[in-house]
């Protein structure tokens, strides 16, 4: 077999972070080959670098494809060469039908005149190749997710694919779905189309895949060959996880208190749009004083849709269950209510949820808590500055001034900024929803160890995080969400990432 | 001074380049029409005429400000002139009711019309584009409706005061001839407070930490304020003295000022226009504070159309005619952001002025009603250009 593809020596930078690390890849003509690593572990990256989302010129190494070095310069560029690479969040436009979607930026035209009965006769047939029985015409947005996806494939078809790269394709898929997809994988490969599977679902890579490569904080870690059947799921998870831990935490003494602090229950709730789907289904969590409780899953296991549920109601609907502070039910039903009953939330996204980028530091922290800061709903300026400059040394925000731009600061920065805002409101328990996603390992220490003062002083710490490690390294117990249910729930001392792992896996 | 301290400065102004030259370019503007009109530009009867004809387009940017930093748009403000006109006249003329009650009432009419389109743009996230566009179809309507498609007129003295009134000279008689000492020394105690003021933030500012704003700025900045003030002050007092519309707008120009500054309220309104979810998740009830943007709008829009009914003496169907575009253009001119969270009262005033500057001065020297419409629209262009690229370079 010859290679179709190899990834020689690749580095990329952002900011502060480095994603990919002298990664190399080799993928065998005709083959389905798996990409597996946590999230953030640079999975995604490397297959943007190989799709030219991120031009040749802003890494470093070289691209291997079809017996030439390649410099793609956008995603045309690559698409031409026949690489289709087929994203987790579907890129259709909902109010467009499946034949329009297909060949959208490829119309089949002439002079700019779309020759419609050639569209609809050419989607027919790649819907009949990829076994989706549906009207061309159909509106995108009236077919389930499972279908979109065999839509966006048909699309890759469509573009004369010699190498298809899925992204977590069967994420948010139903199982029968799943396996359709995978079937129509094996199948593509009898034709001689290679495949890039980039999955999370370990039974399924082991079923499909010929040769798996794990990647693991930006560094390709092995490259096992599963088609002998001797690799088992624990071989690729110990390679997935399996990293140095000493030194990455900070030492800490859990003084936990005997009673809950806050205890959660038979939560549940509704996904906005799909009121069939319950997002997250009768949920009982708590959380002590003094304690830090994780809650471990992957993506789209409903813990977000959790944590923003429980503070003012700010996911979902039909949300049903009761929120008790120290023995006492609250009212959580709108986020200054939920403040005002000792909660604090800090989001997931900081950009987009957290931050107002083009406001200083001294506005973001404040926010939260303006009526700490005057009087009769006159602000005072001076105590303002005063709070911000406490907590930039206090924490340590690295900054000139804090009238900066929080759009200025480094993604640990932004973070802190985020977390200072929610120290100065002064709650008993805070929800902290990934609080070191995308920022360095420097920085991770310092939220760390802020977390553990926070604990230290008595507060409730949930931390919600996709970095096994973290929670393993940080939390006193910690809970294994998947499907908007608690699996179950771990003791630090009995936790592993196999055991989370298996946990979640199970279902 | 020392070359850090020169780095600072030049640093300064690079990041505040916007609003220096929103100003700049309004001096620059009278500069050029003081001279194309061989000196009729700062003519002290003039000058009183600008003021006077962009009061109501003042008055209005200083709403419009708030609910655009909100993230909205309305576009009926203008057909609420004419329908606050309206029925301000109807009340006056036909019923006889007196000033003092129909004033108020008109406010508060104009205050729950801001707050029906808000309601639907605040809790039913009915796109303010779309309602406010609904409003203007509906009150340029209920105008006509309400006139029966006649001018309905005159008012009494009492009533046009309001918009064509002067502050009574209570020092007359100190000087022979027509200058006005009591509107002349308003000018030069406001002329004193300003610094005053800004000196005192300054201190409090640096018991904190640095203050950001270089002395040498501070300095020129107030310096050349203090000068303008007692300059147009001594031009109006040489004719007849301070409109009571000028005294009307500083308040509003000054209570705006406040509390998009300083107060709780501006500061929620701002966050929610730059980051709605993070405002939100930060325990702010956004959808009551766009509800209040609209509500106080609709209130200013109202005050306006009082005070162009009151100047025009009369209340015309066509009264409030595209208003709402000047309005707009005023707001963005002044440096405000088409998706919110950014945008000064102050650079509203300013953009107001320039608008007005231009109708004003292009009318002088004779330039038709054509070019004049042209001219305003690159203005406008102009200015969200140099923003952008401004931006762009940062």
């Amino acid at each position: 077999m010859d290679t179709i593809l190899e990834m020689k020596n690749i580095t990329k930078t952002f900011p502060g972070v480095k994603a990919l690390d002298d990664v190399s890849l080799k993928v065998e003509r005709g083959e389905i080959h798996a990409l597996c690593g946590e999230n953030g572990a640079g999975k995604s990256t490397l297959m943007k670098v190989l799709s030219g989302v991120y031009p040749h010129g802003t890494y470093d190494g070289d691209i291997l494809y079809d017996g030439g070095v390649q410099e793609f310069k956008d995603i045309r560029d690559s698409e031409d060469r026949g690489i289709i690479i087929i994203h987790q969040e579907l890129a259709l436009v909902p109010l467009l039908s499946i034949a329009e979607n297909i060949f959208l930026g490829n119309e089949v035209a002439e002079n700019g005149i779309v020759n419609w009965p050639a569209t609809f006769a050419r989607t027919g047939e790649l819907l009949s190749k990829v076994g989706l029985k549906e009207n061309p015409a159909t509106l995108v947005t009236n077919i389930g997710v499972g279908k979109q996806q065999l839509v966006e494939i048909a699309k890759a078809l469509s573009k004369k694919v010699k190498l298809l790269i899925l992204d977590e394709p069967t994420a948010s898929l139903q199982e029968n779905d799943s396996q359709k997809l995978l079937d129509l994988l094996l199948e593509f490969k009898a034709q001689g189309i290679t495949s890039i599977l980039i999955s999370h679902k370990l039974n399924e890579i082991n079923r499909v895949a010929d040769r798996i490569t794990v990647i693991r904080d930006g560094k390709a870690i092995s490259t096992l060959d599963a088609r002998g059947g001797q690799i088992t799921e624990d071989d690729i998870v110990k390679d997935m996880v399996g990293r140095d831990m000493a030194n990455r935490y900070p030492e800490r003494t859990p003084n936990i208190g005997e009673k809950k602090l806050m205890e959660v229950r038979n939560w549940s709730a509704t996904h906005p749009l799909h009121p069939e789907r319950k997002v997250v289904d009768n949920v009982n969590i708590d959380v002590a004083a003094g304690e830090v409780v994780g809650i471990a899953g992957l993506m789209g296991a409903g813990r977000t849709e959790l944590a923003m549920s429980i503070f003012g109601k700010s996911y979902g609907t039909e949300i049903s269950g009761e929120v008790l502070i120290n023995g006492a039910p609250v009212d959580v039903s709108t986020v200054e209510k939920a403040i005002a009953a000792g909660l604090a939330y800090v989001t997931e996204d900081r950009k987009e949820m957290g931050l107002i980028l083009d406001e200083s530091i001294t506005t973001n922290i404040t926010l939260a808590n303006l009526g700490g800061v005057s009087e009769h709903g006159v602000l005072n300026e001076g105590a303002e500055r005063s709070v911000a400059e406490d907590y930039r040394q206090k924490i340590n925000i690295r900054t000139p001034n804090v009238e900066q731009k929080v759009v200025n600061l480094s993604g640990g920065n932004q973070q802190k900024v985020v977390l200072s805002k929610w120290l100065f409101a002064a709650p008993e328990v805070l929800i902290l929803d990934e609080p070191t996603r995308g920022i360095d390992v420097g920085a991770k220490y310092e939220i760390y160890t802020i977390i553990n003062q926070l604990a230290a002083d008595g507060k409730g710490v949930i931390m919600i995080s996709s970095e096994m490690p973290e929670l393993l390294g940080m939390c006193d117990r910690i809970y294994v969400m998947n499907e908007g249910e608690i699996k179950g729930q771990l003791a630090a001392k009995d936790a592993s990432q196999e055991a989370i792992m298996r946990m979640i896996l199970k279902a | 001074m020392t070359d850090t301290e020169n780095k600072s400065i030049g640093y300064y102004l690079r990041t505040h380049i916007r609003e220096y030259g929103m100003v700049v370019a309004l001096v620059a503007i009278l500069a050029f029409f003081q001279v194309v009109t061989d000196g009729i530009m700062l003519k002290p009867v003039n000058l009183t005429n600008l003021f006077l004809q962009n009061s109501y387009i003042i008055i209005m940017a200083v709403g419009m400000l708030l609910v655009i930093v909100g993230g909205n748009i309305d576009l009926s403000v203008g057909s609420v002139v004419g329908f606050i006109g309206a029925l301000a006249a109807v009340m006056i003329v036909h019923w006889d009711l007196p000033t003092v009650f129909v004033v108020p009432a008109c406010l508060v009419v104009g205050a729950i019309i801001g707050a029906a389109q808000g309601y639907w743009v605040a809790y039913w996230r009915i796109p303010s584009f779309i309602v406010t566009l609904a409003g203007m179809l509906v009150f340029k309507g209920l105008t006509l409706a309400l006139l029966g498609g006649a001018s309905v007129g005159p008012f009494p003295d009492s009533f046009q005061a309001m918009s064509s009134g002067f502050l009574p000279d209570l020092m007359g008689g100190l000087f022979e001839g027509r200058f006005n000492v009591f509107s002349m020394t308003l000018g030069v105690a406001l002329a004193a407070l300003l610094p005053i003021l800004g000196l005192r933030s300054r201190a409090k500012q640096a018991k904190f930490a640095a203050v950001d704003e270089p002395m040498a700025v501070f300095v020129t900045q107030h310096a050349v304020a203090g000068l303008a003030i007692l300059f147009v002050t001594y031009l109006l007092s040489t004719y007849r003295g301070l409109p009571n519309i000028l005294i009307i707008m500083a308040v509003l120009i000054a209570i705006f000022t406040f509390i998009t500054n300083s107060t709780t309220l501006g500061r929620r309104i701002y966050a929610l226009g730059g980051n709605e979810k993070a405002a939100k998740l930060s325990g702010i009830n956004t959808k009551r504070l766009t509800f209040f943007t609209f509500a106080n709008m609709g209130m200013l829009a109202a005050l306006a159309g009082l005070v162009f009914a009151a100047r025009l003496n009369t209340a015309t169907p066509k009264a409030g005619l595209a208003f709402e575009l000047d309005v707009i253009a005023a707001v963005f001119i002044g440096g405000a952001s088409m998706s919110g969270g950014v945008g000064k009262v102050i650079g509203a005033v300013v953009g107001a002025l320039i608008m007005g500057v231009m109708n004003n001065g292009m009318s002088i020297v004779g330039v038709g009603i054509d070019w004049q419409q042209v001219i305003k629209g690159l203005v406008l262009l102009a200015a969200v250009i140099f923003d952008v690229y401004n931006k762009n370079k940062a």
